[in-house]
């Protein structure tokens, strides 16, 4: 499992903060976790908890002048040349410009305003091609119809020609992929990539990304807030409050067996197909991130709070093979691991 | 596209009729005319003329005629291109204007480009270092440019030409090459006088240009699409140039077209403060004097050129904004 050959991305420890005059939120808070090449793993969690800005980090793109990596690192193992230090390279440095766009791209929530409303998509998906592969604007423009057609866009020639506000949700979401894969990255962060699109048109694209996936071999790192949506395409699955880890396992593990009391009220308030059941959704509501409580994060809302989360922040305790929670809950029975959840 | 440029033209036809009609009233609007000023002007300087005299003159400039057919008159030559003798001046006004037509075009084309050269680099840096020192200065000279009167710019800049560079600053030239051939010399000597006006023209122009592109980019940059474009690793320079700045520079496209009228008119008090042989003292002249052919085609100049400009920013913003249509 710990074999480095099979690693693609290494984030361990990572500490992404932000200023601001309220104080600072610690967006990212210890995250560890990696990715194997070709795989998939999940990111759950409620909106805020810190998923985009995971992701941002590892594009070094985190949001200025306010964020900040501050501590952790980042290890991307793509490069024929060897490993890389993200965290060490400047954020709009050469280094850090050849990774983004041509090792790792992402994919963004909202296709309505993620393209820039004056080109074609032609002339934005030819963009990374030209810079990052030297091809000249005929040859680009062939990647990009080609493109266009690899995320099933029909009619692709006259399609390369249109501009953002002629296409519909699904179809700018289509060609934000197509513009994220035009330079073959090993890596796809997809950052709630369906959340703003209609629920037949999210299946459509979740498929698309599986197919592409098995067609170009990239890993994907696939956030949302939907564990519907991830149990569909993760073997692992990552779940994230307020920054942090708090279980990570199997997608089986977590769907089936999951044991961390966050977990268990996320996937109590999926909606259940035939089921007349109201919905639950978890009791209380997400702490302000300038006054968190002491100890457990969750402990203002979790039904089986006891004293000692109160005070204390839990480690991640193993709960399975594979499978680690960051509960009290699991601290009898089981060890503490240290060691980085991973896939 | 074709036909949405003819139709448009044919809008402009009725537009300046009526934009004639209006000039040619308020031209007309002031007690008396040429000749009652050219009466006065030469009885302050104590000398009579004969009321006989004063028929005579306004018969000659057909004055007499009833306000209908001195407007047709004026206005069916004007369409043929005649636009008539300036009083004043004793000549025809199509050769005054066209006189110092090159020049004015000349100070004020180049005021645009300084606008623009000057304004966007600014603008960027006050955007995407907002708040910092370089901001401030930037912001708080804008404040400067855009409240200090251009007159006084001229009399400052001018002060300052003349004390610590010994050159007199106003006009275009200096006295040894004002009638002198073209020749290399006489160009560098042009360049030299040149920027004074640019400065003192462009200036306002150039704060009030900062104000809205900074404006503009904050908005821009915090969009979503910068993102993306960041996210394939082009250099930042380029994310900014090609993304939100082409974004924002869209609204001041359109705006290109407006600037033809002004390109003609130049700057009256600037001009008439550096001397500068420019269109825009001869149409405060004419004002003055009631030098109706003059003034008048002058306007009607003008007005053709906002028409002609508001078409062409139209046609501009069509250009760079794939969301407007043609209708
Ligand atoms: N530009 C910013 N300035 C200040 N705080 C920010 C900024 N961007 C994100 N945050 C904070 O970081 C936290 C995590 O945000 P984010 O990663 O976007 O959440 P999500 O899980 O919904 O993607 C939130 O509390 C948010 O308020
Ligand atoms: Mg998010």
């Amino acid at each position: 499992m710990n074999d480095n050959s099979k690693r693609l991305l290494d984030v361990q420890g990572l500490k992404t903060y932000f200023q601001t005059e309220q104080g600072t939120v610690r967006a990212v808070d210890d995250m560890s976790f990696w990715v194997a090449p070709g795989r998939t793993l999940g990111i759950v969690g409620e909106s805020g908890c810190g998923k985009s800005i995971t992701a941002l980090s590892i594009m070094h793109m985190v949001p200025q002048p306010r964020g900040r990596i501050v501590g952790g690192s980042i290890t991307y193992y793509g490069r024929e040349e060897g490993p890389v230090e993200i965290t060490a390279l400047k954020p709009h440095g050469p280094a850090m410009r050849e990774l983004r766009g041509r090792h790792m791209a992402m994919i963004f929530q909202e296709p309505m305003t993620s393209l820039t409303p004056v080109y074609t998509i032609g002339q934005q998906i030819m963009e990374a091609v030209v810079h990052h592969e030297g091809l000249d604007k005929q040859a680009g423009k062939e990647r990009a119809v080609a493109m266009l057609e690899k995320v099933g866009i029909s009619a692709p020639r006259q399609r390369v020609d249109e501009y953002p506000y002629q296409l519909s949700g699904g179809m700018r979401q289509r060609a934000m992929i197509a513009m994220a894969l035009s330079c073959s990255p090993q890596l796809l962060l997809a950052d709630e990539p369906t959340t703003a699109l209609d629920v037949t048109i999210q299946a459509q694209i979740i498929d698309l990304l599986l197919d592409l996936q098995q067609d170009l071999g990239m890993a994907i790192i696939l956030i949302t807030h939907d564990l519907g949506v991830i149990g569909e395409m993760a073997e692992r699955v990552l779940v994230m409050y307020m920054g942090k880890v708090v279980e990570f396992g199997s997608a089986d593990a977590v769907f089936y067996r999951a044991k961390h009391p966050y977990t268990v009220g996320l996937l109590a308030s999926i909606p259940q197909i035939g089921e007349d059941k109201r919905l639950v959704s978890i009791e209380g509501s997400v702490p302000s991130p300038y006054n968190l409580p002491r100890g457990c994060y969750f402990h203002t809302r979790c039904p089986h709070v006891m004293p000692r989360c109160r005070e204390d922040e839990p480690p991640s305790f193993a709960v399975g093979e594979g499978h680690e929670a960051k509960c009290w809950l699991f601290a009898e029975k089981e060890g503490e691991v240290h060691a980085p959840v991973s896939n | 596209m074709l036909t949405y440029v003819a139709r448009r033209c044919l809008f402009m036809v009725p537009t300046l009729l009526v934009i004639s009609f209006l000039t040619f009233v308020i031209i007309e609007l002031p007690p008396g005319d040429y000749v009652t000023s050219y009466v006065q002007s030469l009885e302050a300087r104590g000398m009579e003329i004969s009321r006989q005299q004063v028929e005579l003159l306004r018969m000659r400039y057909g004055l007499d005629l009833p306000f209908h057919q001195r407007y047709v008159k004026w206005l069916s030559n004007l369409v043929q291109g005649d636009m008539g003798h300036s009083f004043t001046y004793g000549e025809p006004v199509r050769k005054l204007i066209a006189e110092r037509l090159p020049m004015t075009m000349v100070i004020s084309v180049s005021t645009i480009f300084f606008t623009w050269i000057v304004a966007i680099p600014i603008s960027i840096y006050s955007a995407v270092k907002k708040y910092t020192l370089g901001d401030y200065v930037f912001t708080f000279a804008g404040f400067i440019g855009l409240s200090i009167p251009n007159f006084f710019l001229a009399i400052i800049l001018m002060y300052i030409g003349y004390r610590y560079f010994g050159v007199s600053m106003g006009g275009l030239f200096s006295r040894e090459y004002l009638l002198a051939p073209w020749s290399w010399g006489r160009f560098v000597d042009l360049l030299s006088h040149l920027w004074v006006p640019i400065v003192v023209i462009g200036t306002a122009g150039t704060a009030g240009m900062i104000r809205v592109l900074r404006a503009t980019l904050l908005d821009e940059l915090g969009r979503d699409y910068v993102r993306t474009a960041r996210s394939k690793g082009i250099k930042e320079i380029q994310v900014l140039i090609r993304h939100p700045l082409r974004v924002a520079i869209n609204p001041l496209i359109s705006t290109i077209g407006w600037l033809l009228p002004t390109v003609i008119s130049g700057e009256v008090i600037t001009s008439q403060v550096l001397s500068l042989p420019t269109t825009g003292p001869l149409l405060l002249g004419a004002l003055l004097n009631q030098d109706m052919y003059l003034a008048g085609s002058f306007v009607m100049l003008l007005s053709f050129l906002t028409v002609i400009g508001t078409l062409i920013s139209d046609l501009a913003l069509a250009l760079v904004d794939p969301r407007i249509r043609y209708t």
